[in-house]
């Protein structure tokens, strides 16, 4: 039992940071029906930029609580993203939105091989260490272990995700963007400035990431310039098992993954008396993601958009 | 046409005869290839190798070769792999074409293997000091040959050690899928178990992952006393942090993957305690360790890791041309095996697949911050 819920803790941590990241995929799809394949890498550089600035802050002021420090980090890394994340849709997406849509999808593909190699150029090929600056706090809850970083990653995404949620639905700008997703043209004759929008989803989605690549970095203990590839791939699996293009989805795909993966990585030994084993766990979520869109095309909640997936 | 065939047997006549002049011109002079890394994140282990080779060859020259009656003078084509296989290759035939007779290298197990067919081509002996895939020496190839433990060696230690010497019974594996760390794993199992050792679990990961804590709490759930993993720091790491936040107890155990200083950057605090081996001894545990260390760091800076080793295989090589009475790839290779030399780094000798025998293995334990030694194995 206490193994059981380790498992869940352990998928519902993972799941959360997928969640965060996914949401800035379904956003973008949810607009330009673009899949923005560089999104990983903004999270990456999210994570290599915090990184840098925690290690300055360490060596500058030592004595300052470790919380502080790391919020010092994502204060400096938000920003960097959403810059990035602005100039990458400026100059890679804009000119090809007009053009038949494999055009920006290659663009983007692009963009992550030369953020990847960028950052291996500023901050090398080895593995970067996160400072243990964090308290390593932990209690137990029914048997497993949870950390206070833990406890922050979940509680901080969940506020993230009602926040958006609160953007999306509650604003001006989430009305111009719920507008300017369902027809640009439309919006446009309504006096949406449907670009401000556009950008305004990308760099949304960019703080996000920003967020999501330290929680990563903390969380594992360290960040280096291939992070964002695989962290990409789960978070767009996830957001397209949730149905991309729906907010919610990305949130219930995200944790949904997390969970399946934990699980799927824990018991799949067990499950098939030690035939298939846990290096089997990436091809268990990828699993479930296909039987998922085999009976629901459209994702989990992706009903809403089904007429344009 | 006929003009034509004639030009390019001119030509290639020429070149024949161009070629054996310079042959016989340069017969004094023998040419031994070393290849490593000299380029990109390895590049200091790499030039410590070179160094190690260029030191033995000075010593030698300085001191004097006299083969078959005549003065010769060794002298050293160092070469940069880049420790890409793709590179390793074409340097390996560019030594060749160059006319050694003999290679030291190369540094990494995934650069000489692929070199290792060239030079067995070629026919020529080629030395590694510090490559320990097993499969190197497997090809049976003739000409290939090592001067410190392989992975096999190493696994088996490892996994002796694991339940003798820190009194482990129940054991988890993980391992991370690649050539080495499944190949160190496979070894340490047997020899765990045949020392009466119950593997409870193996798990896998893969060089990528950072993620580890579902594979770990699945062990966790059997109790092991020990968690063996095979695979590099970058894993190794956060592997040791994610077992302490899940309130695991039992202890790590790693290869030489993971004794190295970016292992304890990466687990931070989460290190101390954490056991790992590495082939060969402690610089200042080899016999002539103290007094090698003397001389090379008078002349190039400290040492890295395999210069002594570099400068054994050197000295296995000579001593075998010596024995041949002649630098010629053929004889020396005859004379190779029968090799029995007190090197610097230990005892080298090999055994009929060109391996080490007897090859040590030291295991360090992370103490204070920092690697210490635990104690020698053989």
């Amino acid at each position: 039992m206490d193994i059981l819920t380790q498992q869940l803790i352990n998928g519902l941590v993972l799941g959360s940071i997928y969640a965060l990241v996914a949401l800035g995929y379904t956003m973008v799809y949810g607009i330009l029906e673009l899949i923005n394949f560089a999104h990983g890498e903004v999270t990456m550089i999210g994570a290599m930029v915090a990184l840098t600035v925690i290690g300055l802050l360490v060596g500058v002021a030592p004595d300052l609580p470790g919380a502080m420090v790391v919020l010092g980090g994502i204060a400096a890394a938000i920003p960097a993203c959403m810059l990035l994340a602005y100039g990458i849709e400026k100059v890679a997406y804009r000119p090809l939105r007009k053009a038949p849509r494999l055009a920006p999808l290659i663009t983007a593909i692009g963009v992550s091989i030369i953020l990847q190699n960028l950052a291996m150029l500023i901050w090398g090929r080895q593995y970067i260490s996160f400072p243990e600056i964090l308290p390593t706090t932990k209690f137990e809850f029914l048997g497993a272990h949870i950390s206070l970083l833990q406890v922050a990653i979940v509680v901080l995404a969940v506020t993230i995700m009602a926040g958006l949620w609160v953007l999306v639905e509650r604003t001006r700008l989430g009305r111009a963007m719920r507008a300017t997703a369902q027809s640009k043209e439309v919006a446009q004759l309504m006096g949406v400035n449907v670009d401000r929008v556009i950008s305004a989803t990308f760099i949304i989605g960019a703080a996000i990431a920003a967020i999501a690549g330290v929680m990563v970095s903390a969380y594992y203990g360290l960040a280096h310039y291939y992070m964002g590839f695989m962290l990409g791939l789960k978070a767009f699996s996830a957001a397209v098992l949730g149905g991309i293009g729906n907010i919610a989805g990305a949130m219930l795909g995200g944790l949904l993954l997390g969970v399946i993966e934990a699980l799927g990585a824990g018991y799949i030994g067990d499950i098939t008396g030690g035939f298939l084993g846990s290096h089997y766990q990436d091809v268990f979520a990828f699993l479930v993601l296909i039987a998922v869109l085999v009976f629901r095309p459209s994702g989990l909640l992706g009903a809403r958009v089904a007429n344009r997936a | 046409m006929v003009s034509n065939k004639w030009l390019i047997g001119g030509v290639i006549s020429a070149f024949l005869i161009s070629g054996c002049g310079q042959n016989a011109q340069d017969d004094s002079v023998i040419k031994i290839g070393s290849v490593a890394p000299l380029t990109g994140p390895q590049t200091h282990i790499g030039k410590d190798n070179e160094n190690g080779a260029r030191l033995a060859v000075d010593e030698i020259n300085a001191k004097g070769l006299e083969l078959n009656g005549k003065k010769v003078r060794l002298e050293l084509l160092g070469e940069d792999d880049q420790a890409e296989p793709k590179t390793a290759t074409i340097v390996a035939q560019k030594l060749v074409d160059s006319g050694v007779v003999a290679v030291i290298g190369h540094l990494n197990s995934g650069t000489t293997i692929p070199a290792s067919k060239i030079y067995h081509d070629a026919g020529i002996p080629q030395i590694s000091p510090s490559a320990t895939a097993v499969a190197y020496t497997a090809q049976g190839y003739n000409t290939a040959y090592r001067v410190m433990a392989n992975d096999s060696q190493q696994g088996k230690a490892l996994g002796q050690y694991a339940v003798n010497g820190m009194g482990a019974k129940k054991i988890a594996i993980i391992d991370d899928r690649t050539a080495y760390g499944q190949g160190l794993a496979q070894e340490f199992e047997k020899a765990a178990k045949s020392s009466g050792g119950e593997v409870v679990a193996h798990e896998f990961t893969n060089d990528k992952a950072t993620d580890f804590s579902a594979i770990l709490t699945s062990i966790k759930g059997k109790n092991p006393d020990l968690i063996f993993f095979g695979g590099m720091d970058p894993q190794g790491g956060p592997m040791a942090k994610q077992m302490k936040s899940l309130g695991l107890t039992a202890k790590l155990l790693g290869g030489d993957g993971l004794q190295n200083a970016n292992f304890i950057k990466l687990a931070g605090s989460d290190a101390e305690g954490v056991v790992a081996s590495s082939p060969g001894l402690p610089i200042d545990s080899m016999p002539g360790g103290p007094d090698f260390r003397k001389r090379f760091e008078s002349k190039y800076g400290p040492i890295q890791v395999y210069a002594p080793y570099a400068y054994d295989a050197v000295y296995a090589l000579v001593e075998a041309m010596k024995r041949a009475n002649s630098a010629e790839p053929a004889k020396v290779l005859a004379e190779l095996p029968k090799t029995d030399l007190q090197g610097v780094s230990g005892p080298v000798k090999f055994d009929t697949k060109g391996d080490t025998v007897g090859g040590a293995v030291t295991l360090y334990q992370v103490k204070d911050g920092a690697w210490q030694v635990l104690e020698t194995v053989n």
